[in-house]
Parts: C-alpha cells; sequence; structure tokens
C-alpha cells in the first residue's frame, strides 16, 4: 500500500506549545501522585519553568523568522512576527497570572476552593472552606489554556484555530467555577459562560462550515486568493465572515455580544478574572487579527463599517454601564468592555500603524488590569474579597501605599500621561485618524471622559472619605501578589514613561505572513 | 449540475421512512402485550431506572464521572479504529502520534484513578 504523504513538522517552532501542553500532562500526573501539601509549590515552580521555556523558545525564533518557512505542522500553523509577539505577549502575561494562582498567604488554602463538587452551604463546605487546602488542578488547567492560546494566535486555518479555541476555552469554564468563596456565584459564572461560549462556538463553526462553501478550503491563503478572485457565491462568504466575527467578538467582549463579561468577571475566582482579563484578551484580539488582515483583508471596505459599529457601541455600552456599576469586579468587567472597544477601533484602523497599536494596547491592557485585580484580591474582609464600592471608602487613610498603587492604575485605565494607558490610546486614535475613522476617534475621546467618571469616583471614595467601620483591612500580600502587583505597575509606569522599546517591537511584529 | 446524484439519497429517505412507518404499524398487531412499571418510563428499555434522589432532583456526581471516563474511552477508539485499519499506510510517524495520544489519555486515566474517581461508594 502507497504511504501517506506526511506532513511537514518543524517540532521547534511548536516548542512553546509543546512545552506548555507537556507540563500541563506532568501537572495532571503530580495531582494524581503527590501529597495535596506539597502540589502548590510543584505546580508553581513546573508551570514557571515550562513558561520560562516556552519564552526561551520564542525569542530564540523570533531572530530567524523566515517568511517561506513560516508554515508548519502540514500548514496547519503560522509562525510569523505577529504570532510571534502574541505568543511572547501571552507568555509573559500568563506568567504574572499564574503568580496571583499560586498565592496561599492571603486566606487559608489559597483562593481555590478543595472539592468543587461538594454542594454548596452544606455541613461538608463550611468544613472545607476555612479548613481544607484548595485545589491546584487550576495550574494545569491554566497551562493548557495557554497552549490552546498559543496556537490560536498562530493558526493559519479556521480549522485549527477552532480546535484551538476550544482548548482554550474549556480550561476556561472550569477555572471560573472554582472560587473558594461566594461560591454559588462563582458556579454560576461558570454556567453562563459556558452555555455562552458554547453558542459562541458554534457560531464560529457554522462560519467555518459558511467559508468553506465558499472557497473550498479553510485555510487563510485560499480564502484570501478566492475573496480576491470575486468568483464564488460571495454571499457565502460574508454570511461566513459575519459568522466567524459572532464567534471571536464574543470572546473579545464586544458588545452586543458582552452580556457575560460582568457576571463571569464578578463570580469567577480573582485570579482566573485576571488571567481571563490579559490573556483571553490578547488570544481573541490575535485570532481576530489574523482572520480580518491575512484571510478576508480584501473585503476590508464590506466588513469596515460593520465593525465600526459594533467598536462605537461597544465602547458606548462599556463605558456607560460601568458607571452604573457599584461592584468593583463588575466595573472592571465593563471598563474591559470599553478597552475592547478601543482595541477594535485599532483592529479598524488597518494597515501596519492599527496593528501595531493593537498589539501595543494588548500587552499595556494586559498588565495594568493583572495589577488592578492583584489589588482587589488584597481588600478583604471576613467574608473573602471586600468588592462593593462602598467597601472601598476610606482606604486611602487605612493603608495609603495600596491606595496610591490602585488610583495609578486607575488613572492608568482612564488614560493619563505618564501611564501605559496614555500611549496606547494616543496610538490607537493616531492609527484610526490615518485609516480615515476620525468618527471612530470622536466617539472614542468622548467615551473616555465618560469612562474616566467612574475611576475618578472610586478615586476620590478612596481618599476623601473617612474610613468606617465596615471598610476592610488591606492584607499583607505574599511574595507572589506582591511580585505580579508589582510588574503589573512597574510595566504600566515603564510603557507609560518610555514606550519606546515596545513600540518598537510591536511595530517590527506588525506583519503577517501569508 | 446534474440532479441524478442525489437519487440515492432520495431512496435512502423513501427507504427510511417506509421502515418507520412499516415498524410502527405493524407493532400493535403482531407485538405482545405485557405490561409493567418499567414500560411506563420515558425511555422504555425494560430496566427501571435508579430511583431519584431526595430532595430537588440531585444526582450524585458518582454517575458523572462514569460518564466523563466512558467520553473519554469512547473518543480513544474512535481515532485507534481508523489508526489501526490504515496502519501500513501510516507507518512509523502515525505510530508514535497515536503513542502519545495514547499516553495522553492515560494521563487523564491515572488521574481518575488515583484520585477515586473508579471507587463507587
Amino acid at each position: 500500500m502507497d504511504k501517506l504523504k506526511l506532513p511537514d513538522m518543524d517540532y521547534v517552532a511548536l516548542l512553546p506549545m509543546l512545552a506548555l501542553f507537556v507540563a500541563a500532562c506532568l501537572g495532571v500526573i503530580i495531582e494524581a501522585l503527590v501529597p495535596r501539601r506539597f502540589r502548590n509549590i510543584i505546580q508553581l515552580v513546573l508551570s514557571i519553568v515550562a513558561l520560562a521555556v516556552a519564552m526561551f523558545f520564542v525569542v530564540k525564533q523570533s531572530g530567524e523568522v523566515v517568511a517561506s518557512k513560516a508554515l508548519t505542522a502540514g500548514g496547519a500553523i503560522m509562525i510569523d512576527h505577529a504570532a510571534l509577539f502574541l505568543q511572547g505577549a501571552l507568555i509573559v502575561l500568563g506568567f504574572v497570572a499564574l503568580l496571583l494562582f499560586g498565592e496561599r498567604s492571603l486566606e487559608f488554602g489559597g483562593p481555590f476552593v478543595a472539592q468543587a463538587a461538594v454542594t454548596v452551604g452544606s455541613e461538608r463546605d463550611r468544613e472545607q472552606t476555612g479548613r481544607e487546602l484548595g485545589s491546584t488542578e487550576t495550574f494545569p488547567l491554566a497551562l493548557f489554556s495557554l497552549s490552546g492560546m498559543l496556537l490560536f494566535v498562530s493558526a493559519n486555518d479556521l480549522l485549527t484555530m477552532f480546535v484551538a479555541l476550544e482548548v482554550f476555552s474549556l480550561p476556561l469554564y472550569l477555572l471560573c467555577a472554582l472560587a473558594r468563596r461566594k461560591r454559588l456565584l462563582s458556579q454560576e459564572s461558570a454556567l453562563k459562560y459556558f452555555l455562552l461560549g458554547a453558542y459562541a462556538s458554534a457560531f464560529f463553526l457554522f462560519g467555518v462550515a459558511m467559508v468553506y462553501g465558499f472557497a473550498k478550503a479553510v485555510d487563510f491563503k485560499a480564502i484570501h486568493a478566492e475573496a480576491l478572485l470575486g468568483e464564488g457565491n460571495s454571499l457565502l462568504l460574508i454570511i461566513g465572515l459575519a459568522l466567524l466575527a459572532i464567534g471571536l467578538l464574543f470572546k473579545v467582549a464586544a458588545a452586543p455580544f458582552h452580556v457575560w463579561t460582568p457576571d463571569v468577571y464578578q463570580g469567577a475566582p480573582t485570579p482566573v478574572t485576571a488571567f481571563m482579563a490579559s490573556c483571553t484578551k490578547v488570544a481573541a484580539f490575535g485570532g481576530l487579527l489574523r482572520v480580518l488582515y491575512v484571510g478576508f483583508d480584501g473585503l476590508g471596505w464590506q466588513f469596515t463599517p460593520v465593525l465600526g459599529a459594533i467598536a462605537a457601541l461597544t465602547v458606548l455600552v462599556g463605558s456607560i454601564l460601568a458607571v452604573t456599576q457599584t461592584d468593583l469586579k463588575r466595573l472592571l468587567a465593563y471598563s474591559s468592555v470599553a478597552n475592547a472597544g478601543y482595541i477594535l477601533i485599532g483592529v479598524i484602523a488597518g494597515q501596519q500603524l492599527g496593528l501595531t497599536s493593537v498589539l501595543f494596547y494588548l500587552v499595556a491592557y494586559g498588565f495594568t488590569v493583572i495589577a488592578a485585580f492583584a489589588l482587589i484580591s488584597l481588600v478583604r474582609d471576613a467574608d473573602g474579597e471586600a468588592t462593593h464600592l462602598s467597601r472601598w471608602a476610606g482606604l486611602g487613610a487605612r493603608s495609603p501605599l495600596y491606595a496610591g498603587i490602585f488610583t495609578f492604575i486607575l488613572l492608568a485605565f482612564a488614560g493619563i500621561p505618564l501611564t501605559s494607558g496614555f500611549i496606547a490610546k494616543l496610538s490607537v486614535f493616531g492609527a484610526a485618524i490615518d485609516g480615515g475613522q476620525t468618527w471612530l476617534v470622536i466617539i472614542g475621546v468622548i467615551t473616555s471622559i465618560i469612562l474616566a467618571f467612574p475611576y475618578l469616583r472610586v478615586v476620590v471614595m478612596m481618599w476623601l472619605s473617612e474610613p468606617g467601620e465596615s471598610t476592610p483591612s488591606v492584607s499583607i500580600p505574599g511574595g507572589l501578589t506582591s511580585t505580579a502587583l508589582g510588574i503589573g505597575t512597574l510595566a504600566t509606569l515603564v510603557f507609560g514613561v518610555v514606550p519606546g522599546p515596545l513600540l518598537d517591537l510591536a511595530e517590527k511584529a506588525s506583519s503577517f505572513v501569508r | 449540475m446534474s440532479l441524478s446524484a442525489y437519487v440515492p439519497i432520495v431512496w435512502l429517505l423513501a427507504l427510511a421512512a417506509a421502515f418507520g412507518l412499516f415498524s410502527v404499524g405493524i407493532a400493535p398487531f403482531v407485538g405482545p402485550r405485557r405490561f409493567n412499571r418499567a414500560k411506563l418510563e420515558a425511555y422504555e428499555c425494560g430496566i427501571e431506572p435508579t430511583p431519584q434522589p431526595i430532595g430537588g432532583g440531585r444526582f450524585p456526581v458518582k454517575f458523572y464521572l462514569t460518564a466523563m471516563l466512558f467520553i473519554i474511552f469512547d473518543i480513544e477508539i474512535i481515532f485507534l479504529y481508523p489508526w489501526a485499519v490504515s496502519f501500513d499506510m501510516l507507518g512509523v510517524f502515525g505510530f508514535f502520534e497515536m503513542v502519545i495520544f495514547i499516553i495522553t489519555v492515560a494521563i487523564a486515566y491515572a488521574y481518575v484513578w488515583r484520585r477515586g474517581g473508579l471507587e463507587w461508594d
């Protein structure tokens, strides 16, 4: 019998993903064999080593990208500059978020529940809340998710992209359900995320089928060529792209596909929220960029107005609803919706400038948002984190250092100069004006002003109110949370004061290979 | 494009419909009628289902574990069978890919086993 033609595999190019995957598998074995009290530290060290190895190979390859050799794994994976930049960003942000996963000093047993299957409120549940060590399956789950994200941003055809989408989504659904405190809220968020995520995946898959009907292929190069040729059934193409866009815009939390965001961000354990807000956003926008810039760029004049409307709606919904929030995690969720809108403005801007600004924004926002959630995990009372806005009143007098850091982070979200948020917004708006989307910039600036109000309200409450009976204390963070908080805050400052190096890096990375 | 390519599908549809109608139509005439409690259940398969749990219809989580385990091995068979059929064509590469796949399934199995997922009580 004839041999099949085997796919060409460049294993070095796949090593970042393989390293994370192997580490996740090892993590599962550790869960099976190692006694509970050693698991946290072993998992943490293993994850950090795996991320370091993955980062090493990403950096190593970034110097040797050749367009003709970028395609590997039988044409399923494209390792180009943009893919490597996004992979590097995912690994670094994932590392900082995983530090929060490992924190055990804020409360006994860490932020995760010991036995997620125990009925909430039962005798057994009360027993485990304060006395049992949290589950550490969260590390392998996060690594599986990260390896899926790395695959997602480098996928070269729609089917690989779909598989990667599922690989990185499924662990996230589980992670959302594992909070130690407020478990019903956590389980509710996981169920909502899962059901809506499954819907979005179905939309994506249906879109793949439509596009296949048009192009008779699922890889981006063929789709691009077929779209340029303009011979096929263009109705299939447009329906297909619209369905694909729904699947992707759900993941980036753009309006009107954002309704899951506040519930999930609020209910999920705070380290998981930080992981989702930073890494999922990078991965989802990475995928969206590749679909739009590589596969469908010939259709720009058709999808730009629609995406523009979605971006405008997203910034409006995010900023206006943020004003009415009374829970800090929900406020940040709506802020993340608005930020998705700003990034979308950069995506629509097109050209290299737009791409550069999006890549910069993703990294800058990722660091800031991790720092914000790290700080939220510190402000606690007897029931866990105190996230209601009124509880933060007077925090400035009680612990000026952390209130100061949080003020800085909020100002960065608002886009005040000398923070990375300013540079990020500036570059996105600049690119949009360059790309002829001035109307979006006007809406963007107006909503930025609206959005500054809820941020400043928190700042004013922290500093100008007297601390009351119910003002919770700020826990002394352990080394891990301090490191995560420090890295996030420092990155926010450094990218705001000297954005040059990262901008250069993003500019070099802003080229896709088709 | 010629529509004649669809003729077999139409035949299949017609046959399937005829078979279904025939089976349902003939059952009252030739089938035996012996009633028992199991026959009144929604899924009549001759076995009385496990009694409904008390208090709001919660299922013990062990059913879920069993179902998950079943899916793991189900998926494994789905991949193993076509691989075994075309083993000669896939060669050494295919062999090692399958070994890697089985290792990952074995890891999941080891996890379930060590964490007590195989114990019913």
